[in-house]
């Protein structure tokens, strides 16, 4: 049986002859090219419009441009970052469409331009540990979803990008139209952020001094 | 010792296998006496598990079947051309 990185190599060498074979007719490989995509798709167009029925009308009608587009791809071998790129666009357009912006002018000026600030940690308690199964617990989940949802936008594609679909730095720094260093920046900006409004849910919970010596106490132990 | 504001601002590279030799060195060194600096490395570290896994992101219900029956009515009008 073919390892996990070598199921891996297979599916992303047999992309650019998925897209060969889409632009000589055979349309319906389309489905299987943009299967691997979806989630990630939703997702990035979710971070950016924070609604779902906006995001799965946004990854429609990009998935649209892509198709049509396919053509102009000139690289590819990576067709991941461009078509992140084009999800991107189309969430953006959909935001500026929506007049969402005027609404969020301020959330982003004031996050924009703040990537030479410094972020420094503010909880360090340590944090317990958490079950394989914990990402099926819909509190854990619901956290997750809200500390993503209150990370600025500048930092949330980034993090969505990388650390949730797995891009490295450079196809990051192609899907955002950035330099690597910006995506380095911003990366490590919101995984401090996440960790910090994650923090108080995952912390360990704090035992009192009488809880601790009840605990150390053998006279205790042996009458419960 | 480094201070923990070096630590903190190369914690990223650190966890991407992106920091030098050096620095690497220095933050696992500073990482054996540092309570606070070691609750942030773990926290983090533990936060990435979650967040990257795939099933923390639940997608819509019928989010792909919509999707791909959108999908098919483009290809085949595309086809008619």
């Amino acid at each position: 049986m073919p390892s996990m990185e070598e199921k891996a190599l297979g599916e992303r060498s047999s992309e650019p002859v998925l897209i060969q074979r889409i632009l000589a007719g055979e349309k319906d490989l389309f489905h299987d090219l943009i299967r691997p995509y979806e989630r990630g798709a939703f997702l990035l167009a979710y971070s950016i419009l924070r609604n779902q029925d906006d995001a799965e009308e946004t990854v429609q009608q990009a998935m649209v441009k892509i198709f049509s587009h396919l053509a102009q791809l000139s690289e590819s071998d990576k067709f991941k970052q461009w078509a992140m790129r084009v999800i991107e666009n189309e969430a953006k357009m959909y935001r500026r469409k929506r007049r969402q912006h005027l609404y969020e002018s301020l959330d982003e000026s004031s996050t924009e331009a703040s990537d030479d600030k410094p972020f420094y940690p503010k909880q360090f308690a340590d944090w317990r540990d958490l079950p394989s199964d914990a990402v099926e617990q819909k509190e854990v989940r619901e956290a997750v979803a809200k500390a993503l949802a209150e990370l600025p936008n500048i930092y949330r594609a980034v993090f969505v990008l990388r650390d949730m679909q797995h891009l490295d730095v450079a196809e990051t720094a192609e899907a955002l139209g950035l330099g690597e260093s910006a995506v380095k920046t911003r990366l490590h900006r919101a995984r401090l952020m996440m960790r910090e409004s994650l923090s108080p849910i995952f912390a360990k919970p704090k035992v009192s001094i009488w809880e601790r010596w009840k605990g150390s106490n053998p006279w205790l132990a042996a009458k419960r | 010792m480094v201070s923990c504001k070096t630590i903190i601002a190369n914690l990223s590279e650190y966890f991407d296998g992106a920091a030098s030799v050096e620095m690497r060195e220095k933050i696992e060194k500073h990482l054996r006496r540092c309570h606070r600096c070691t609750a942030v490395y773990d926290s983090t570290r533990k936060m990435l598990v979650i967040t990257g896994d795939e099933r923390i992101f639940e997608l819509p219900t019928g989010f792909s079947e919509r999707l791909h029956g959108f999908l098919n009515k483009v290809i085949s009008n595309s086809g008619a051309h």
